[in-house]
């Protein structure tokens, strides 16, 4: 054993089936690592991730919740990850979520009187403006005198999330209600259909075009191919006469409107009405979101499906007695072992035995 | 002869499967300065990087003082005393010059006490004739004062044996021939002296013995005195790879005036004047020469007509035209071509593949790209055709070029550069680092662009490199640009004093 050696070699590709396993066997070890803790808990931890997988992802009733709950998260993700792209910051997706919202739903009460379908497609429209203005607010500074967008988007989540609250509080609070901060509930005709036969909403197909679309711009015309450059090497970009502060607007426009988006699906798919926690924390989610699928339009689909699965799981298990908070606790553990589990994806560990027979050294290896 | 200090034994070291040293053996000896000369990824960075336990090596032995050493990180080597001056200093630019040595030493407390520490720092440079201002911050020093930072950096840690990565790349001719006298002191107080080149000149001028390296192998070894230029020559670019000049026949008359600058002044970024009232009126089919010390405002002047610097006075005319206001996009779809000096940070995206490199100026016309889609089969079409066209060697089509070698890397970026028959190539130290053999090719390439019609302007702080290939000459100096010197009648003496700014106005 005294003549074995570990050593580390830096990947230059990294084999497909490493980068599919590696996460996978992340995951399972976060999964282990908060084992410990439901078992302090007083629960077996076996049959509780048991449990939560069948309800989420092998019930109908669960598998719609999980596919319902994934579908803001899809978005926000999409939206984060194409800011992270060009290595800007939009922290702001949550805020971005609340004023798409909140525009999409005041067209609809302050709108003027017009067939309801045109009425639907005007108001997602313009919820998704409504997000992409948000956000290019915090990237106009940004472009202009290269003012950190990273705490100006953070900050302008208090102001929407805060412009929600009151609104939903104050001038648009249902009177006729229990005194609960709801508005009204939108018209029946308003309602995003549902795919045929379920009661999952068709913004789970506005949310997988988007990321195929936004896969496709990456891969295939000059404007993501422009990102890209710009996000590896600004002075190149500069060098090759990029304009570096269209993009910057461009992407942070683009990143809010899938916030807004994820708004717009939440009211007229799923709430129905404007409510303060509306957007209950899907922007920060998207975060995660965005680093755990490395800014791949196609794994955000995925991820944000697992995510929300851990979701639907934890309330099954709510009954039983295990905290709800159990999903957040996974999904931070997963975050951190998935990120550090990179190491091995782009590093090789190699095995060897020293072909030097000093007996002296034995033992340094 | 003596015992050597250290010795290397049958090292191999790969990565993946490139072989960067096979079976290599080397001594140093005490009081001795040993060049390793070689063509870049020869495998001599490798290999002193083995010797401080930055990497490890598959097999082989390292022996220090006649002892077998395990160097499991580059601490264990300089807690041995094998200390190394990477091109790339490692320097904390907002502290001072004591301050950076005292971290580096084992002296480095939680409370310093700054006279004590200053004063410990000016005594162990003066002790090597190293001039050092231990207050300054090291952002206020020039490159060869942060090279001898980092030389003291590691005396003062007591390193016997002290290896330098390329350390005149960097440099100034003065401060080369300065840092060279200081290596020598090293050397004859009994330090062991290596350092890393691929100028013969230099290596033959200022080493005792000379290590060859060729393809990961040792191809000679010999003392400096018995080294010839062929016989250099010869192990570093073996003989199938022979050299040739390039012919100075076919130099006639030039063209139509291209390029004309009138009173051009421009400002560095710091705000002070870096290009001072230049007026030049360049020709199709010449290679125009700028010859100077680096950082006399030729990275200024380069940027500047390329569009990336913001002109202060006067004016740029292509063909009569003023361009001086239009953005460097514009700029290049009127024919301007740039290889700047900063190749892997301006001309190249190093984490970007071959393909998408190649299109970095183009990515946006035909056949690259229509109407906003990329045609990714006509990218490699002609990514394919440059790297056969120009013999780029590469590791795959999608490897990052930051992989890549340096000289291919440049033929890479000069093909990208050419591709659309520029009128107007502004060439800022294309040869700057790279080995003989890359060198040969890209001055072949420039110059089948001149012939073809192309003005070229070249800056460059080799004098072989101007008088092998510019048809005029200039020199600046302090953002003065001098007058323009026909290369067939002017010398190096007459260029070389007007390089150290002598000479300003004596000539007409």
């Amino acid at each position: 054993m005294g003549n074995m050696y570990f050593r580390l070699e830096k990947r230059i590709r990294t084999p497909l089936a490493i980068r599919i396993l590696n996460p996978v066997v992340f995951i399972v070890l976060a999964m282990g690592f908060c084992g410990i803790f439901i078992t302090l808990a007083g629960f077996e931890p076996v049959k509780v991730y048991a449990k939560m997988i069948k309800t989420a992802f092998f019930t109908s009733k669960g598998l719609t919740q999980t596919i319902l709950y994934s579908i803001p998260l899809m978005l926000c993700g999409l939206g984060v990850s194409i800011s992270f792209k060009m290595n800007l910051n939009n922290l702001g997706a949550e805020g971005q979520y609340a004023v798409g919202a909140i525009a999409s739903f005041g067209f609809v009460i302050y709108g003027p009187s017009m067939p309801l379908s045109i009425k639907l497609i005007l108001a997602i429209l313009i919820g998704i403006a409504a997000g992409c203005l948000w956000s290019v607010l915090a990237a106009i500074p940004k472009a202009l005198w290269n003012v950190n967008e990273t705490i100006i988007s953070l900050m302008m989540n208090y102001i929407a999330l805060l412009f929600l609250d009151y609104l939903c509080r104050g001038p648009w609070m249902n009177n006729e209600g229990l005194n609960l901060p709801y508005s009204a509930s939108i018209n029946k005709m308003l309602y995003l259909p549902n795919l045929f036969g379920t009661e999952i909403n068709s913004g789970i197909i506005i949310a997988i075009i988007s990321a195929i679309v936004i896969y496709w711009f990456f891969k295939k015309t000059t404007s993501g191919y422009q990102i890209s450059v710009i996000k590896n090497s600004l002075s190149a970009a500069r060098y090759a006469g990029m304009n570096i502060k269209k993009n910057i607007l461009l992407v942070m426009g683009i990143s809010g409107a899938l916030a807004g988006m994820a708004g717009v699906v939440k009211i007229f798919g799923i709430t129905h009405r404007l409510q303060p926690s509306l957007p209950g924390g899907a922007g920060f989610t998207g975060i995660i979101i965005a680093y755990l699928s490395k800014f791949n339009p196609l794994i955000v689909i995925v991820v944000s499906f697992f995510i929300a699965g851990l979701n639907t799981g934890s309330y099954s298990v709510q009954i039983s007695g295990v905290p709800s908070q159990i999903a957040t606790m996974i999904q931070g553990a997963i975050l951190v072992f998935v990120l550090a589990g990179e190491f091995f994806a782009r590093n090789k560990i190699i095995v060897g035995r020293r072909v030097s027979a000093d007996p002296l050294k034995e033992g340094e290896a | 002869m003596n015992q050597p200090v250290l010795e290397m034994r049958g090292i191999n070291k790969t990565f993946g499967n490139v072989v960067a040293n096979h079976n290599v053996n080397i001594k140093l000896y005490a009081g001795e300065i040993h060049a390793l000369l070689g063509e870049n990824g020869a495998g001599k960075s490798t290999l002193m990087n083995i010797l401080t336990g930055i990497y490890k090596p598959n097999s082989g032995q390292i022996l220090y003082k006649g002892k077998e050493v395990v160097l499991k990180s580059s601490k264990n080597a300089v807690d041995l005393g094998i200390g190394m001056v990477h091109q790339h200093f490692a320097l904390v630019q907002t502290l001072s010059v004591a301050e950076n040595i005292y971290l580096h030493s084992e002296k480095c407390k939680t409370i310093l006490n700054s006279r004590e520490m200053e004063n410990d720092i000016e005594k162990c440079s003066k002790a090597f004739n190293l001039a050092l201002d231990a207050k300054a911050k090291i952002w206020q020093l020039s490159v060869g004062e942060q090279q001898r930072v980092e030389i003291v950096k590691l005396l003062y840690r007591g390193t016997e044996v002290l290896i330098l990565d390329e350390p005149t790349a960097v440099l100034t001719p003065q401060e080369s021939v300065e840092m060279f006298k200081t290596l020598r002191k090293m050397a004859d107080s009994g330090k062991v002296i290596a350092f890393i080149s691929h100028k013969m000149g230099e290596v033959m001028a200022n080493s005792d013995r000379i290590t060859v390296l060729r393809g990961g192998t040792v191809e000679d070894t010999m003392l400096a005195e018995d080294a010839t230029e062929e016989r250099l020559t010869k192990a570093v670019v073996g003989s199938a790879n022979k050299l040739m000049k390039q012919s100075q026949e076919n130099r006639g008359a030039h063209g139509a005036c291209i390029l004309k600058v009138q009173d051009l002044s421009v400002k560095n970024d710091k705000g002070l004047l870096a290009v001072k009232n230049i007026s030049l009126d360049l020709y199709a089919g010449e290679i125009f020469g700028i010859a100077g010390v680096a950082g006399n405002g030729q990275r200024e002047f380069s940027e500047v007509l390329a569009g990336l610097r913001e002109v202060e006075s006067g004016a740029v005319l292509l063909k009569g035209e003023d361009v001086s206001r239009m953005s460097p996009k514009t700029r290049i779809k009127k024919g301007f071509a740039f290889i700047p000096e900063d190749r892997l940070s301006m001309g190249l995206v190093p984490s970007m593949n071959m393909m998408d490199n190649t299109i970095l100026k183009e990515y946006d016309t035909e056949p690259y790209s229509r109407k906003g889609i990329l045609n990714h089969k006509a990218i490699q079409k002609n990514t394919v055709n440059f790297i056969s066209r120009y013999d780029i060697k590469n590791g795959g089509l999608d490897l990052p070029v930051g992989l890549m070698s340096g000289g291919n890397q440049q033929k890479l970026l000069i093909a990208r550069e050419i591709n659309g028959e520029p009128l107007l190539i502004i060439a800022a130290y294309p040869v700057r680092g790279l080995d003989i053999g890359a060198t040969e090719a890209i001055h072949k390439i420039l110059m089948e662009q001149r012939n073809r019609g192309a003005c070229i302007l070249l800056i460059s702080e080799e004098l072989d490199e101007i008088f092998e290939m510019a048809d005029r000459i200039a020199v600046m100096n302090i953002g003065f640009m001098s007058e323009v010197l026909n290369r067939n009648v002017t010398t190096y003496e007459e260029v070389g004093s007007l390089m150290i700014g002598m000479d300003n106005n004596s000539k007409t």
